[in-house]
């Protein structure tokens, strides 16, 4: 199986553990991975934003060297779902909309494609699963608070399976961060509160590291929890199951 | 005209009572939550309920008529407004037939729509709200900042000044218990000297020409009741086609809204009792024009419940008044840029598309996908800043070409400079409360060229 390997374009710049984390954690289970040099970004933060005619070279770019992969794995629950939801291309729409249903999330990919039962991992702490919004709610990661449905979550499943790690339950277990995109700038008031009650939280609970599928969302706690000069630090789920 | 992140930084100076409001609503949220939990049927409820609203919205012309033709029959006068100005000339015009210069009106959310009260106000004529809520609000001279809740901003000893000032009550006093007991007497009064009363409309049935009024405080059937004249004010899309489907609506809506199994009243008008004057007025005001915009005709699905006020974690922490129109909170979000798309411009950005609206809306409105299909129509109708789009095109042109980005985002440089402050006027509003993370020694992709092969 060789699966393409898209690291969204923050996470390339800021935070290549949680990238070098993946690659690796998708080589020990066996998978062939190549990690396209040319890519860049999804599109999102233009799109989100309201100018998602201007997502057409992000588009093409994506298509052209991601079409021909069997699956293209995402450690970013926000721009896989991105993806899915949005991806076209004139040059290539065939290829463009065959790929949408071929792009997985890093931690459905592990759950519903490798179908992982086990994991070589250790992590003796105590942890709180942040469930990003888009994974959550978009991509249905776990199973939504609102919704009456029968409970379930695909990253805490994979979190169970590492030694030593103990989940702390939260108040509010699916209650969103407040990054969103240039909402963290724009409504910067709103925003950061959202964040500073998010990460109150989990030391509340006593969590010493807080993780989650989405990047974004654990850098605008880490930029609150580093002002609080907190203890507590957030850790990609991939660095975590790939056992750091 | 201030905006919705302007009014929000005000909000949010006072951290304390944020916390308060955003606890407050959220108890709202959880008591719904046990609500909805104790049905297993819920979802399929949510599902009937979009479904004849679906069905409502394809025909609602016809199931206008038929709703007409069946008022008409019980002996209620039907009056069709097509907006704001219209229905405020009916209503003053039925006034004014009755020479009564005071009325008593119970919870509308179309009449703060169509602000009627300032409407008959100039012209010469009291209004006294009700709703025990409203009242508050009114006596304060502010617009309601919740559709259900709508003084959920004050806190009891604000509410007891004010009934001191207006009511009479000790000063200081705050006990729930007293200040409704001096809302109820007072109330008592104007419910017994009113010959005029207006209610809302929950649900009107078109196969009998009956509409439903849902209440907790029994104050529309009080005032309807012992008034000589009853207009009820719609809008066109309260309209739903068979008496049966108010078994999926009432059970959907009080539950959604404050986690009650139904509301306290669920009053049926059919017919003006002898020698009352019974009027409709069905109200327009845009949305026909919303009906049209086939991105976002599902908004008129709305029951006014207000669960997507209590979920959204932005209402939460930035009030009602933050949005600065009449229905607040994410579905006020997506109704009103079709309202006025330039005074309201900022609302559809003032979310982070968290998508929990969507999941709790009990008819299944996909509010957060319409908050970003507006985004793209507020841009493209020229409604944002240019130094945001130049921004945006600067983006998509480094994005759309590895060569540049490559080169631009070594080592976060490019990226410490433009992400995520990239679209914003002031200071680096990120590291007002927050520190920048830190650019590692090298990119994923440096780190990938010297430690892999291929590609």
């Amino acid at each position: 199986m060789t699966v393409g390997l898209f690291i969204p374009c923050y996470v390339d710049q800021f935070y290549p553990n949680a990238g070098i984390a993946t690659l690796q954690l998708l080589e020990k289970l066996g998978v062939d991975v190549v990690y396209p040099k040319k890519q860049t970004c999804c599109g999102q933060p233009m799109a989100n934003s309201g100018f998602s005619h201007l997502t057409g070279g992000c588009d093409e770019l994506f298509t052209e060297i991601f079409a021909d992969f069997e699956y293209v794995v995402v450690p970013s629950g926000s721009c896989a779902l991105h993806i899915k939801d949005h991806l076209h291309s004139k040059k290539q729409p065939g290829e463009s909309k065959a790929l949408r249903a071929k792009v997985y999330e890093l931690v459905e990919f592990l759950t519903d494609v490798l179908k992982v039962e086990n994991l070589e991992a250790n992590f003796p702490y105590k942890v709180g699963l942040h469930q990003s919004c888009h994974g959550l709610r978009g991509l249905h990661l776990s199973q939504m608070t609102e919704l009456v449905a029968p409970p379930f979550s695909k990253p805490g499943k994979l979190l169970s399976m590492v030694s030593g790690l103990e989940l702390v339950e939260l108040d509010r277990q699916d209650e969103c961060c407040g990054f969103g995109g240039t909402f963290c700038v724009a409504e910067e008031a709103v925003s950061a509160k959202m964040g500073k009650d998010r990460v109150a939280d989990h030391i509340k609970h006593g969590a010493e590291y807080i993780t989650g599928a989405d990047l974004s969302c654990l850098m605008h706690m880490e930029g609150i929890l580093r002002r609080q000069k907190s203890n507590v630090k957030v850790v990609h789920i991939a660095e975590i199951l790939n056992g750091i | 005209m201030r905006d919705h992140a302007a009014l929000s930084e005000e909000f949010n100076k006072d951290e304390a009572r944020v916390d308060w409001h955003d606890e407050t609503l959220w108890f709202i949220r959880q008591k719904r939550d046990r609500a909805v939990h104790s049905i297993p049927e819920w979802e399929w409820l949510r599902e009937t309920g979009s479904q004849i609203k679906n069905n409502v919205l394809s025909n609602l012309s016809a199931y206008l008529e038929q709703f007409e033709a069946n008022a008409l029959r019980n002996g209620v006068q039907v009056h069709w407004a097509a907006d704001a100005k219209e229905h405020n000339e009916i209503v003053l015009s039925i006034m004014k037939r009755h020479q009564a210069d005071r009325m008593v009106k119970s919870k509308s959310m179309l009449t703060e729509e169509c602000h009627l009260n300032d409407f008959l106000a100039k012209n010469g004529i009291e209004v006294i709200d009700s709703d025990l809520g409203e009242r508050i609000v009114q006596l304060a001279e502010e617009p309601p900042s919740h559709i259900v809740l709508p003084c959920i901003h004050k806190k009891k000893e604000e509410i007891g000044d004010l009934f001191h000032e207006h009511l009479g009550t000790a000063a200081g006093e705050a006990d729930p218990q007293v200040l409704t007991e001096a809302a109820r007497q007072h109330l008592r009064d104007t419910f017994l000297t009113r010959k005029v009363a207006l209610t809302g409309v929950n649900f009107a049935v078109a196969e009998t020409g009956e509409f439903v009024v849902c209440t907790n405080e029994g104050n529309a059937d009080m005032g309807a009741h012992l008034s000589d004249v009853h207009i009820a004010c719609m809008g066109i899309e309260k309209i739903i086609p068979e008496r049966k489907h108010l078994s999926v609506f009432l059970r959907l809506l009080t539950r959604s809204a404050t986690g009650q199994p139904i509301t306290t009243y669920s009053s049926h008008f059919m017919k003006p009792r002898e020698g009352q004057e019974m009027h409709i007025v069905l109200v327009d005001n845009g949305r026909s024009r919303q009906l049209g915009r086939a991105d976002f005709r599902n908004s008129l699905k709305c029951i006014r419940c207000g669960s997507c006020m209590n979920t959204c974690p932005v209402y939460r922490r930035s009030g009602g008044h933050s949005y600065h129109t009449t229905i607040a909170g994410p579905i006020g979000a997506i109704l009103a840029p079709n309202l006025d798309m330039k005074d309201h411009a900022d609302l559809p950005f003032a979310s982070t598309l968290c998508g929990s609206c969507s999941n709790v809306c009990p008819v299944k409105i996909d509010i957060h996908d319409q908050l970003y299909k507006w985004r793209q129509v507020l841009v493209k109708e020229g409604h944002v800043n240019s130094a945001k789009a130049a921004g945006m095109k600067a983006m998509a042109y480094t994005f759309a070409n590895p060569s540049v980005f490559e080169v631009a985002g070594k080592s976060g440089r490019w990226f410490m400079k433009n992400f995520p402050a990239l679209v914003s006027n002031k200071f680096n509003p990120w590291y007002k409360e927050r520190e920048m993370p830190e650019p590692p020694k090298e990119s994923f992709r440096e780190w990938y060229s010297k430690n892999r092969k291929k590609a």
